[in-house]
């Protein structure tokens, strides 16, 4: 009888008293927490890294820009990924945060298989996604309505192709989808169907489209032809030190960029030849060698 | 001396008593601890959802009646684009169409398995029912999408995400709980009245329809509260199927949202504390008073419609 009594109370206290106390890890370890699109990356430096040091590991979570930024600010993380610049950000204090761009991704129109459209200009694709254009006849294509489907309001995607394609028009009120895997799948299942989304999410299921006669390759982008494309950027609270430090320097090392960060669709920064502002101001790189 | 021994030992506790005491205690923290949770999450979501209004001093009025959701921007008044009329829309919809289309279902079945053919009933539906009830939602949502979506649109024409799809999805979802609480509801109406029916003359139809059902009605309904106020909650599946998009539904079959799928999209997208954010949370107090309300409304009835 007083030990069933024991385990019926006893344990479920003991259990959250546990859950409240973390099991110590013998080594050192810090936590990368935000943007979805930026995490595959993370993850694969961050298990390169522990290989290299054992002992040293690095948790990384998704939880999107918007997490990754609050988290950082309040200091409850040691690194807050993102896909915007803080200050882009309303509720962010950027002048505390500091920034460390590691990677560059670009962003592409996808659509349907269906669809045989293969090239758009940017005033159509701002149409489409400002609801103007509403079927592929109107685009050469056949007579079908379009779908379009945006990524969730915030999302450094949408933020990315408004910046860069809308120009300030307001979008139309359309389906929304919280992740690009979602995406993915609506676009290529739906007849008709436009989206967009980063180049190491595009693969067979779906056809990317030429803009304005440029083809979305990473090369395109490092020159600016492809101009729908964003930093991704790695926020510390303050100068980073210790851990923390050691492993920005290490994302940012050759190795790392040229290995991992090429192979998983992005691209380095030091392959860019031009780097562009805030403000979207683009200026030419002298790569002096 | 002896005296003296009868009478300490009397006015000591007993054994007895202090086990009860120690039982009153134990459970009433159990209650404590309950409360205090329940307590603390209100506060939480309360206090984030009214810094809308208060802080931001969004209208209420417009935040309920508004059509346009769009919290990163302001109107050409200066006032944030926070209309949740759409979601509210959309998630009354959904719930109000599953129930309606899970109740007749829900009866038939419950009436085969406990009127018609209780043997059958317990030892092939029960274990279906329960089966169905143990599903994780992210399942119903992925058949949706690859299901329940492209058959809506070769059907209905249109992108086969919308209402109707999120009623589908829903209507399988509740099905079970409104079932099965059904089920619970016809078994406790007294044998007797099964019998004096039958005593009567009364065929086995006209006692289900007219002495079960009526007997059982408050029981019905509750289960039906449940299956709502489950659908009402939903987020996962609904948010697969529906579209996500925050119009006004002009029909059954174009893009719609609830209140529940714009929350989990926009939660990760938005920072603590601003505008964004805060609006999501107002949505987080809708979705936590709504059903609230709904539960009070629907007593309301079944105590007027109990057993004369």
């Amino acid at each position: 009888m007083k030990k069933k009594w024991f385990t019926l109370f006893v344990l479920p206290i003991a259990t959250l008293l546990l859950a409240g106390c973390s099991f110590k890890q013998t080594g050192q370890s810090i936590t990368a927490v935000g943007s979805s699109a930026l995490q595959p990356l993370v993850e694969a430096a961050g298990d390169e890294f522990t290989k290299e040091n054992p002992g040293e590991f690095i948790n990384v979570q998704g939880g999107g820009s918007g997490t990754g930024l609050s988290q950082i600010q309040t200091g409850s993380v040691e690194i807050g990924n993102s896909d915007l610049y803080a200050s882009q950000k309303s509720g962010i204090d950027a002048s505390k945060l500091v920034d460390h761009k590691v990677a560059v991704v670009g962003v592409t129109p996808v659509i349907n298989r269906k669809i045989p459209v293969k090239n758009l200009t940017t005033t159509q694709l701002a149409k489409i996604f400002s609801g103007d254009i509403t079927n592929w006849q109107q685009l050469g294509g056949p007579d079908q309505e379009i779908v379009v489907i945006n990524r969730a309001q915030g999302s450094g995607t949408r933020d990315t192709f408004e910046r860069w394609v809308m120009k300030g028009r307001s979008a139309v009120q359309a389906q929304e989808q919280d992740s690009t895997g979602m995406v993915r799948q609506i676009v290529a299942t739906t007849p008709g169907a436009i989206s967009y989304m980063a180049f190491p999410y595009v693969d067979k299921t779906v056809k990317t489209v030429n803009v304005d006669g440029i083809t979305p390759t990473a090369k395109h982008v490092t020159t600016n032809q492809w101009q729908i494309w964003s930093y991704e950027h790695m926020y510390t609270n303050g100068q980073p030190s210790g851990l923390t430090a050691r492993f920005m320097a290490y994302i940012l090392s050759d190795s790392i960029q040229d290995k991992v960060v090429a192979k998983m669709g992005y691209i380095p920064v030091k392959d860019m030849q031009v780097s562009r502002s805030l403000q979207g101001k683009v200026v030419e790189i002298n790569h002096e060698k | 001396m002896k005296n003296d021994d009868i009478r300490a030992s009397l006015l000591k506790r007993s054994r007895a008593a202090k086990n009860e005491r120690f039982g009153k205690i134990l459970t009433g923290l159990c209650i404590l601890i309950i409360i205090t949770v329940v307590v603390a999450i209100f506060y939480f979501v309360a206090s984030k959802g009214l810094a809308t209004f208060f802080t931001d001093k969004v209208n209420l009025w417009k935040f309920l009646t508004g059509t346009i959701w769009n919290p990163g921007t302001t109107d050409a008044q200066g006032n944030p684009q926070v209309g949740a009329l759409p979601m509210i829309v959309g998630s009354f919809g959904v719930t109000f169409l599953a129930a309606i289309v899970a109740t007749p279902f829900a009866i038939g079945a419950a009436v085969f398995m406990t009127e018609i053919s209780p043997k059958v009933g317990r030892k092939v539906l029960q274990p279906v029912i329960e089966l169905l009830v143990g599903i994780p939602s992210v399942v119903y949502g992925f058949i949706g999408l690859s299901v329940v979506v492209p058959f809506v649109r070769r059907t209905f024409g249109g992108s086969g995400f919308g209402i109707l799809s999120g009623t589908f999805v829903l209507f399988v979802m509740i099905l079970p709980t409104v079932t099965s609480m059904t089920i619970d509801a016809l078994n406790s109406v007294p044998r007797n009245y099964r019998e004096a029916s039958l005593a009567l003359g009364a065929t086995r139809w006209q006692t289900i329809y007219k002495v079960v059902l009526r007997a059982s009605t408050s029981g019905i309904i509750t289960a039906v509260v449940f299956g709502m106020s489950r659908a009402f909650g939903e987020a996962l599946a609904v948010q697969m199927v529906i579209g996500n998009a925050m119009l006004l539904p002009s029909n059954l079959i174009s893009p719609a949202s609830t209140l529940t799928s714009v929350l989990t999209m926009g939660m990760g997208n938005s920072v603590m504390g601003s505008l964004s954010n805060n609006a999501l949370w107002s949505l987080a107090l809708l979705l936590l008073i709504m059903p609230l309300i709904f539960n009070i409304i629907i007593r309301k009835i079944a105590k007027k419609g109990a057993m004369r």
